[in-house]
C-alpha cells in the first residue's frame, strides 16, 4: 500500500498528469477563444486583456443579420421528422432480419450493408436529381429523406434483437401476443439502450450535417443551422471575428449544452455504437 | 405448416419493404444511375445526350485537377490518420485511469467531435489569419514572420491537416476506450507484480490487444476522410489553385457550379470504386482478425 502511494507521487506520474492537462488545454483552447471573441468587442478579439469589458452585442448583431432562431427551428424540424422515421423503418427491417428467416434475407441484408460504405453524402448529384423529380427540393423532408433507411440503425437493432432470448417471445405468444405485439411488447422495450445510443449518434450527426442540406435548401424557411452559419461566415460580410464567433457559438450551443449535461450517455452511446 | 412458412416469408418481406424502397431509391438506384450517366454526355437544348462510353473516364485521367484533388485526399489521410490514432491512444490511456479530473479531461478531448465542421472552420479561420491570427501572433513573439497559412499552396494542406487532427482524435479515443475496457485488469496486476514498466506493459500487452481496434479505426477513418469537405466551404473553397481541393468538393463544384453532370458522375464512380476496394480490404482484415483471436 505504501509503495503504491509513493508511486503515485513519483515524478513520472506528475509529468504524465501535466501532459494530460496540457493536451486538454490545447484541445479546448480554440473553443475558449471563440467564447472570448463572442463576449468581447471586435477590438479585443485580436488582443487579449484580462479585464476587457464583456458584451452581448455580437449576439444581438448576429441575430439581426441572419435568422439564427429560424435556422435552429429548421434543424430541430429535420430531426423531428427524421429520427422517428429512422427508428420506425429500421425497427421493422431489423425485426425481419433477426427473427424471420425469409427467402433472400441474406442477400437483402448484404444489400442493406452496402449503405454503410456508400453513404448518401457520396451520391449527392444523383439524389439531388431524384429530389428534383419528386418536387422535394427545398423542403425539410427532402433534407431527411435519403437518411431515413439507415443501414447502421438496422444493423445495430438486428444485433440487439438477436441477443434477446427466444423464450421471451414464446412466453408472449402464449399470452396471446401477435407478431407486432411481440415486437412492441418484448423487443422494443428490451432494446431501449440501443435506441438511445443510436438516437444520440444520429442527432449529433444530423445537427452537424452540412453538404446535403446546403445542396437541397435555398430559403430561410428550410435552411438548417450549419448551412445558415456557412453562408454567414462568408468573407463578404467583412471579417468581424467577434460576430462570427457569436454566430458559431449560437449554432453549436444546443448540442454542446446537451453534450455537457449528458456527457456520460453521449460517450457511452458513441462507444456502444462503435463496438458493434 | 406450409401455410406458416409462407406467412413467415411474406411477413419478413413486408416488414423489410419500407426500408428496402428507401434504400433502393437513395442508395442502389443512384449508384447504378451514376454509372450510366458517366457513360453519356450532358444533354443541352441544342444537343441531346449521347453515348460516349469510357470517354468521361479518359477525360478524368487526363485531368490534372482530378489528380491534384485525389493526391490531396491521400495526403490528407496520411497526414491526419496516424497522428490522430497516436493521440487517441494516449488520450484513451489517460482517461481510462483514475486520474484526478478525469471527466474534465474526457470532455476536453471529446468536445471537438461534437462540433460541426463548419463551426470548426470558422474558429480555425481566425487562427490561421495572416498577422492578426492567433498563430501569427504567437509565432510573432518568437520573431517569426507572418504567413498567409491558408493562402499559400505549400502550407494550406498542412494547416487543414492540423485542424482535422484536432477534430478527429477525440472521436477515435472512444474506440480505444472501448478496446481498453475489454482488457482484463488482471493483466495489469500481473505486470505490476512482475515489475514491468508502464512502457513495457503498453507495448507488450495493451498495444497488441488493441490491434483489432486500430485496424477498425484505420479503415473507417480512411473511408471517412473522403467525406470530410465541409470546412472547404468556409476556409479555402478548394484553393489556392486547388491546393486544398478534395474529390467530394470537386464533385460538388463540377455538378453544381459547372453543371457538368456527366463528368461529376465519372468522378463519383471513381470515388465509389475507391470506397468499395477499401471496404473489401476491411472484410479481408476482419477475417484475419478472427484467426488472430
Amino acid at each position: 500500500m505504501k509503495r503504491h502511494f509513493q508511486k503515485k507521487l513519483s515524478i513520472s506520474y506528475s509529468l504524465e498528469l501535466i501532459g494530460a492537462y496540457l493536451l486538454a488545454a490545447l484541445w479546448i483552447l480554440p473553443l475558449l477563444y471563440a467564447f472570448w471573441a463572442a463576449f468581447h468587442t471586435k477590438e479585443y478579439a485580436i488582443h487579449f486583456e484580462l479585464f476587457a469589458p464583456l458584451t452581448l452585442d455580437n449576439f444581438r448583431e448576429a441575430l439581426s443579420q441572419a435568422p439564427f432562431l429560424r435556422y435552429g427551428f429548421n434543424t430541430f424540424m429535420v430531426l423531428a421528422f427524421l429520427l422517428p422515421l429512422q427508428l420506425l423503418v429500421s425497427t421493422l427491417a431489423a425485426y425481419a432480419f433477426a427473427r424471420f428467416n425469409f427467402i433472400g434475407s441474406n442477400i437483402a441484408f448484404s444489400l442493406v450493408l452496402v449503405q454503410l460504405m456508400i453513404t448518401p453524402e457520396i451520391l449527392i448529384v444523383q439524389n439531388y436529381g431524384t429530389l428534383t423529380s419528386i418536387g422535394m427540393v427545398d423542403t425539410i423532408a427532402g433534407i431527411g429523406l435519403p437518411y431515413i433507411a439507415s443501414a447502421f440503425c438496422i444493423f445495430l437493432l438486428r444485433q440487439t434483437f438477436k441477443s434477446i432470448p427466444k423464450e421471451l417471445e414464446d412466453a408472449a405468444q402464449l399470452e396471446g401476443c401477435g407478431t407486432m405485439g411481440i415486437l412492441w411488447r418484448v423487443y422494443v422495450p428490451l432494446a431501449m439502450p440501443t435506441y438511445l445510443a443510436f438516437s444520440l449518434v444520429s442527432v449529433s450527426h444530423h445537427w452537424n450535417n452540412f453538404l446535403w442540406p446546403l445542396i437541397v435548401t435555398n430559403s430561410v424557411e428550410t435552411r438548417p443551422l450549419t448551412v445558415g452559419l456557412g453562408i454567414f461566415g462568408a468573407p463578404e460580410s467583412g471579417v468581424d471575428w467577434s460576430l462570427i464567433s457569436a454566430a458559431t457559438l449560437m449554432s453549436v450551443a444546443p448540442l454542446l449544452i446537451a453534450f455537457l449535461l449528458f456527457q456520460r450517455q453521449f460517450v457511452q452511446s458513441f462507444m456502444q455504437a462503435g463496438i458493434k | 405448416m406450409l401455410m406458416e412458412t409462407h406467412k413467415r416469408h411474406l411477413l419478413g418481406w413486408a416488414l423489410f419493404t419500407p426500408a428496402a424502397i428507401l434504400l433502393i431509391a437513395f442508395t442502389h438506384y443512384p449508384t447504378i444511375a451514376t454509372f450510366i450517366n458517366s457513360l453519356f454526355s450532358n444533354s443541352s437544348i441544342i444537343r441531346p445526350s449521347r453515348f460516349i462510353g469510357v470517354e468521361g473516364y479518359q477525360d478524368l485521367f487526363d485531368d490534372p485537377v482530378f489528380w491534384k484533388v485525389f493526391s490531396n485526399n491521400i495526403w490528407l489521410a496520411l497526414g491526419t490518420i496516424p497522428t490522430s490514432i497516436g493521440l487517441a491512444i494516449i488520450m484513451a490511456l489517460i482517461v481510462n485511469k483514475a486520474v484526478p479530473g478525469r471527466s474534465f479531461l474526457r470532455i476536453a478531448y471529446f468536445t471537438p467531435t461534437m462540433l460541426p465542421m463548419i463551426a470548426v472552420a470558422n474558429i480555425w479561420l481566425f487562427f490561421y489569419a495572416p498577422e492578426i491570427g492567433m498563430l501569427d501572433q504567437v509565432l510573432g513573439l518568437f520573431g517569426i514572420d507572418s504567413h498567409n497559412w491558408l493562402g499559400n499552396p505549400s502550407t494550406v494542406l498542412p494547416a487543414i491537416i492540423v485542424m482535422t487532427i484536432w477534430k478527429e482524435a477525440g472521436f477515435f479515443m472512444i474506440f480505444y476506450l472501448a478496446g481498453l475496457q475489454t482488457i482484463s485488469p488482471e493483466l495489469a496486476e500481473a505486470a505490476e507484480l512482475e515489475g514491468s514498466s508502464r512502457w513495457n506493459f503498453f507495448w507488450r500487452v495493451q498495444y497488441p490487444l488493441l490491434l483489432p481496434t486500430t485496424l477498425f479505426v484505420l479503415i473507417n477513418a480512411f473511408l471517412n476522410s473522403f467525406k470530410l469537405v465541409d470546412h472547404l466551404f468556409v476556409l479555402t473553397k478548394g484553393g489556392p489553385d486547388n491546393a486544398s481541393n478534395l474529390i467530394l468538393y470537386y464533385i460538388y463544384e463540377t455538378a453544381f457550379s459547372f453543371l457538368d453532370i456527366s463528368y461529376a458522375s465519372a468522378l463519383t464512380v471513381f470515388l465509389l470504386l475507391l470506397l468499395a476496394v477499401t471496404a473489401l480490404a476491411q472484410f479481408y482484415f476482419v477475417d484475419k482478425r478472427v484467426h488472430y483471436r
